[in-house]
Parts: C-alpha cells; sequence; structure tokens
C-alpha cells in the first residue's frame, strides 16, 4: 500500500489503523490486491465532502470527521449484550443471521434445518477459501465511491447466501447487525444474496445497538443478483443508538422479468447515508422502492439512490417519504438514467416530507437523464407541515397535540410500510416506527 | 350553574372582527337553535367553542360549568365534554375510523382520569351505537371520512357525538347534506341523547330539523350578535319572513 498517497491526518491514522487491521482482514492473493487498490483509491479521496456534487448535503468530514479504528472482535460479554440486543427485532419464523461488531456470531444466528438449495457462508471463509465466481461478485464493485472502496478495503465480515434456481424460500432471512458498542469502534461488513432463477426469497437488514453502546460507525455494503422470473422481498429497518454513523451501500442487479419490492426505513442513526444502485439487466423487471426517514434531534439521513435502465421495458416506482422533526436532515437523491436502448421504460419517482419544526430541513434533488424517447417517466414532490384542520379535528376530539401528530405521522408512514408482503416484518416495522413516535414524547 | 356561557364574545380572524360582542346562556337539560344568513358567524362561534385556532378572542370569556374554557387546549375542552359536529368533517386518509373512535374515546377517558375502553368492550360499544345510526360496520374500517357521502359525514359526527357522551354539543347544520330518511335517524340520535345534565346547541338554516329536534330557545345571529332571542315559534316566524326584519337590527 502506497502510505505517500494519504495527504490528511485523519487519512493517515486510518492507514495505520488499516496496517494494523490487515492480519485480521480476510483473503489471499487476488482479494488482498483488491484491497489495497481499494483502499489507495479511499487515501487518496478521503471522506467525502460538500464540494463533491453527490456529497453535497452529506459532508462526512464534517459530519464524521473520521474513520474509527476497526472494531476487536466479539468477546463473551459482547456476545451476551449483543444477544439481548437483538431480541428488538426478533420476529418469529424469520432466519437469523447475527453480525455483531462487523464479526458473524454463529451462536446468535439459526444455521440448522436449511431449505435445499439455500446455502449460507461468511464472507471470512467465502474470501479466504470461496469459489472464483462468488468472490468476484464480491469484489466487482468499482473504486468510484470512496466509501464503497473503504468498505471493500476493510471488509470483514459478512453473510454470502446463495438460492438456487426454482427455490422459492417461504421463510425470509434476517441478516442482524449489533454493535455491542464497548468502545467507539468501526465495523466494515459485506453481505452477498444471489437468488437464481424461477425463485423467490424475502431478506431483512436489521440494525441495533446493545444498551448504552458508545459511539460507533457501520460500513456496510450488500450485492444482490436476482435471477430471471425471481421476486426479492427486501426489507431494511435501521434503529442504530443515536451516537452511530451508518454508511450502507447496495448494488442489485435485475435479471429478465424480476420483480424487485424494498422498503427501507431509517428511524436510528446520527448521521446515516444508504446509496443504492438498482441496475436492470434483463427486460421486463420491475422495482418498487419504497423508503422512510422519521428523524428529530440532530438526525442527518441521506438516501441516495440510482435507478439504472439499461435494457427496455422496464418499471421502476420510487416512493420516498420524510417525516422532519427538530433540527434533523433528511436527503433523498434519485437519478433515474433510461438508457439509449431502454425504450418503454416506465419509471416514476415521488418524494414526501413532513417538516414538523421550523428547522427541520428536507431536501431532494431528482434527477433524470433520458435517453430514449418512447418512455414515461415523471418525478414530484411535495413539502410541508401536518395538516393543520386534520390536526384540530383530531384534537376537538380529545387527541393531545403531540397524540395527534403521532396518528397522522402513523397514517403517513403507513402508507409506505403497507407494502411491506409479510405480516411479521410489516408489524416489526410498524412497532420501529411507534419507538421513534414514543421518544419524541 | 348554567353549562355553557358565552359573555360578550369578540372575535376577529385576520384583523377583522366577526362576533361584535355575543352573549349566550346554555343550562343543562336545554337545546337551543341557533338560526342566521350566511356568513353572520355562527361556525365561528362554534369554532372559537371549541378551541379552533386561528381566531384572536378581544374581548369577553366562554365559561364551561364556570370554567374559563379559553384558557383550555381543544383536547381539554373535549375531555371535559364539548363537543362540536363540524359543518365540513375532514378526510383523513391512513387512520381507520375504528382506530380514531378508540384513540379518541380512550385519550379523553384519560385525561379525565378514567380507565380506557379494552378492545372488546369498545367494539361492543360501537356495534350498539352504529347500529342505531344506521351505519354499516364496513364503513367504520375506512379511513376517517374518507370517500363518504356528505350524509355518512355528517352520520359519523353524530356517531361519535352518543359514543363520547359530551355534556355540550354543538351541531354546526348537522342537516345539511341529509335526506330525508337519515335527517330522521340522525334527528333520532340526537334525541336520544337528550337528558337533564347535558345541553345541545344546533346550529340550522332550516325550520325543519326543529321539528324533529325542539328546541327550548332559538336564537337569531346577524352580523356577529345575537339579534333575537324565543320560543320554538320564532323559527316558524323566521321561515314565513326570513331575516331582512333583523338586518337593520344588527
Ligand atoms: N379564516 C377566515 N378568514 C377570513 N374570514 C373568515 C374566516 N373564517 C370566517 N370568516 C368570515 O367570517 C364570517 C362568518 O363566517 P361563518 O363561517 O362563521 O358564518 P356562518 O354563519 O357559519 O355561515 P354559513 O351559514 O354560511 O355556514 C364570514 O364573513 C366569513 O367569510
Ligand atoms: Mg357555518
Amino acid at each position: 500500500m502506497n502510505v505517500a498517497l494519504v495527504k490528511n491526518e485523519t487519512g493517515s491514522a486510518l492507514s495505520d489503523s488499516f496496517a494494523i487491521a490487515r492480519d485480521r482482514l480476510p483473503g489471499t492473493g487476488k482479494v488482498v490486491g483488491a484491497r489495497e487498490a481499494a483502499f489507495a483509491a479511499y487515501a487518496q479521496a478521503g471522506l467525502p465532502h460538500r464540494r463533491i456534487e453527490d456529497w453535497k448535503y452529506t459532508d462526512l468530514r464534517a459530519l464524521m470527521r473520521e474513520v474509527l479504528p476497526l472494531a476487536p472482535a466479539p468477546g463473551t460479554a459482547e456476545l451476551t449484550r449483543a444477544a439481548t440486543a437483538a431480541k428488538l427485532h426478533a420476529i418469529e419464523g424469520v432466519r437469523r443471521l447475527v453480525l455483531v461488531d462487523g464479526v458473524f456470531a454463529p451462536k446468535l444466528s439459526e444455521l440448522g434445518g436449511l431449505e435445499k438449495g439455500l446455502v449460507i457462508r461468511t464472507l471470512r471463509e467465502t474470501l479466504e477459501a470461496g469459489d472464483a465466481a462468488l468472490q468476484a461478485q464480491l469484489l466487482a464493485p468499482d473504486n468510484s465511491n470512496p466509501m464503497v472502496a473503504l468498505n471493500s478495503a476493510m471488509m470483514t465480515d459478512g453473510v454470502v447466501i446463495e438460492i438456487a434456481d426454482g427455490v422459492v424460500l417461504t421463510q425470509p432471512l434476517q441478516i442482524v447487525h449489533i454493535a455491542s458498542g464497548n468502545v467507539p469502534a468501526a465495523m466494515f461488513t459485506r453481505s452477498l444474496l444471489r437468488l437464481g432463477k424461477d425463485a423467490g426469497a424475502t431478506l431483512v437488514e436489521s440494525y441495533v445497538a446493545a444498551d448504552g453502546a458508545k459511539t460507533y460507525q457501520v460500513h456496510d455494503s450488500l450485492i444482490v443478483s436476482i435471477g430471471n422470473n425471481s421476486r426479492l422481498d427486501h426489507v431494511r429497518l435501521n434503529e442504530d443508538s443515536r451516537d452511530a454513523s451508518n454508511i450502507s451501500s447496495a448494488v442489485v442487479s435485475l435479471g429478465a422479468h424480476a420483480h424487485f419490492n424494498t422498503f427501507g426505513m431509517m428511524s436510528g442513526a446520527g448521521v446515516s447515508r444508504y446509496q443504492a444502485t438498482i441496475a436492470f439487466a434483463g427486460e421486463g423487471s420491475k422495482v418498487e422502492t419504497n423508503g422512510v426517514n422519521l428523524l428529530n434531534g440532530k438526525q442527518h439521513a441521506d438516501t441516495t439512490l440510482f435507478m439504472d435502465h439499461a435494457v427496455p421495458n422496464g418499471a421502476s416506482r420510487e416512493i420516498f417519504r420524510a417525516v422532519v422533526d427538530d433540527r434533523a436532515h433528511s436527503v433523498f437523491q434519485g437519478r433515474i438514467i433510461v438508457r439509449p436502448h431502454a425504450q418503454k421504460t416506465d419509471a416514476k419517482m415521488m418524494t414526501r416530507a413532513l417538516l414538523l419544526s421550523d428547522e427541520a430541513e428536507a431536501d431532494n434533488k431528482p434527477e433524470l437523464e433520458i435517453f430514449a424517447d418512447d418512455v414515461t417517466c415523471g418525478h414530484g414532490a411535495t413539502t410541508g407541515a401536518l395538516d393543520e384542520s386534520l390536526l384540530f379535528y383530531l384534537r376537538a376530539r380529545g387527541l393531545s397535540e403531540k397524540e395527534a401528530q403521532a396518528l397522522l405521522i402513523q397514517a403517513f408512514v403507513g402508507e409506505a410500510i403497507e407494502s411491506i408482503v409479510n405480516d411479521g416484518l410489516r408489524e416489526l416495522a410498524i412497532a420501529a416506527a411507534e419507538r421513534w413516535l414514543e421518544a419524541r414524547g | 350553574m348554567s353549562l355553557l356561557e358565552v359573555k360578550d364574545l369578540k372575535v376577529r380572524v385576520e384583523e377583522r372582527e366577526i362576533l361584535h360582542g355575543l352573549s349566550l346562556t346554555v343550562n343543562p337539560g336545554q337545546v337551543h337553535a341557533i338560526m342566521g344568513p350566511n356568513g353572520s358567524g355562527k361556525s365561528t362561534l362554534s369554532h372559537v367553542i371549541a378551541g379552533k385556532p386561528g381566531y384572536e378572542v378581544t374581548g369577553g370569556e366562554i365559561l364551561f360549568r364556570g370554567e374559563d374554557l379559553l384558557e383550555m387546549s381543544p383536547d381539554q375542552r373535549a375531555a371535559k365534554g364539548v363537543f362540536l359536529a363540524f359543518q365540513y368533517p375532514v378526510e383523513i386518509p391512513g387512520v381507520t375510523t375504528m382506530n380514531f373512535l378508540r384513540t379518541a374515546l380512550n385519550a379523553q377517558r384519560r385525561a379525565r382520569g378514567e380507565s380506557e375502553f379494552l378492545v372488546p368492550d369498545f367494539l361492543k360499544k360501537v356495534r350498539n351505537v352504529a347500529a342505531s345510526l344506521n351505519i354499516p360496520m364496513d364503513m367504520l374500517k375506512r379511513g376517517v371520512n374518507v370517500g363518504f357521502s356528505g350524509g355518512e359525514k355528517k352520520r359519523n359526527e353524530i356517531l361519535q357525538m352518543a359514543l363520547f357522551e359530551p355534556a355540550v354539543c354543538i351541531l354546526d347544520e348537522m342537516d345539511s347534506g341529509l335526506d330525508i330518511d337519515a335527517l330522521r335517524i340522525a334527528a333520532d340520535g340526537v334525541n336520544a341523547l337528550r337528558s337533564p345534565d347535558r345541553a345541545m346547541v344546533v346550529i340550522t338554516h332550516y325550520q325543519r330539523l326543529l321539528n324533529y329536534i325542539v328546541p327550548d330557545v332559538v336564537h337569531v345571529m346577524s352580523k356577529g350578535r345575537v339579534v333575537k332571542s324565543g320560543g320554538k315559534e320564532l323559527a316558524l316566524e323566521l321561515e314565513a319572513s326570513g331575516y331582512a326584519q333583523f338586518e337593520d337590527a344588527a
């Protein structure tokens, strides 16, 4: 690794920690080379700041300041704390796969009785001894996005899931990220889901913290490929601690006649960025994304989606809702590209923000780049306060101001939560929203 | 003690005075009717009693059982037993009527220090009230007033009134938008709630409603004041001769 590339203090501290962490980072040969290239790319760029267009609303140099050192592998005490924290997102009938402080925790996970056609490995195993194709898929993301590059350099563990052709899983899979938070530290995880042809699955990603967790950083990424005629339902719920940062990236590609239904809700973390690239690689596929930000205090949450219509006859729907209170800041950047051959694309994007205080902020940046002529594309945005006449009606019926607001916020968020098909997961999302509302008082 | 006492009330909206010193005393067990031309301030009065923001009270007071109502938040007023059936009930998408009714009823009960209704007891209560008002339960599974016809919205207001059992019910044009049968059912619902310790203030343009809900006192409002009060025969008089005779008095 070329330390000379590291220009600022933050970077050099990190390069030390990269050097120190090296022994703990899985993989040999090609993997090591990829890590070093990724780290060099990150070191050159450093944390993204507001002068970089893609990060203008989310200046990580100001918001995160530095990348914390790699979290130590969890011991018995950490695992015990994590087991308690996991209960917050425990749902019956779901296969739980737990990462504690960025390391797969077999004792907290359910690996028994795997359905036929379902294979689950850890990232560590896969990078050390996995097959070349899986490794290639894991190393595929390029280093143009500094936070993805950092994740590629430092990825320590994660879950690698393969679902064979023709297999429709009835039991949802849940990756639970738990921060024990004993010391201020960062965890770097990468997971992969490969869904074969004519297959189906539900994937839940949960982010929670043990009680009293200290400042921590989650650097996560997810790589997904959905085969022809397959459907993936995806739910992402973030209840990280308020002292935490969560920088997550997803890269999703869809084959032909595939369906990707994704719901994400950020009610946790002090600083977060979720950046997802969804690429249509086969014709006739459909993507539905529903995003919700529930923010208060000084929370900052950025969702940046890139919908890449590269082939004809794709349909995408993005609905993003933000409820922003106090001095919190919600960011939605939605870029849709319709490439020249992608005729008959139907792409729509809608953002709706509810501002509950004068100092609350919601930024919305839609970007449509359309290079095909026979397409239906559109975007819309609304920003406003809760409707006074509705609030008064509820208060005239006995609800306090907070109760009336809560009911209207639940209704607003509820429309998005309705998009979750699985009953248990929908209830989990409702419960997370209620926790946020209750914490408002 | 009178239940509701409005004394010399002056109210402004956006720098314009709408009520110019209005007085009204409502005793327990009474039904008062308020009639008056469009724009005379009837809804304004009802909103100020319920505590709607946006109105500036520049003079006078409103007492509820001797307590200063204007000092209370709208939800405190509701918990004390003030109920306004709105002239234009709003639609609340995403909040089912059932959930709304239960949340509201329990919020009021909590505020009064009473125990909350459990779901089965609540359901039983709603079912009985809905049946008496000819409201199908399916309607209550929908968003509050969402897609309800004008008449259904009004019936939903009466349903709430029956459920919350308030001490003072202000009905702002409950008859508008109701067909003849619905009017009779709604009026029956209101009459069923008449009791020696409850009072009603019925705002209407039409004498016909007062055939069903027979008032003890009829007031004529014009230009932000009560210009005449009398017995139920005053309504008939108005029906025959209109408001012109009061325009000058105002
Ligand atoms: N928010 C407001 N801003 C400005 N003027 C208002 C507002 N609300 C009411 N007014 C005015 O106050 C006056 C009284 O209105 P109000 O609705 O109380 O009349 P009303 O007697 O209920 O009439 P109707 O019989 O048509 O229902 C009207 O001239 C109306 O335009
Ligand atoms: Mg009116």
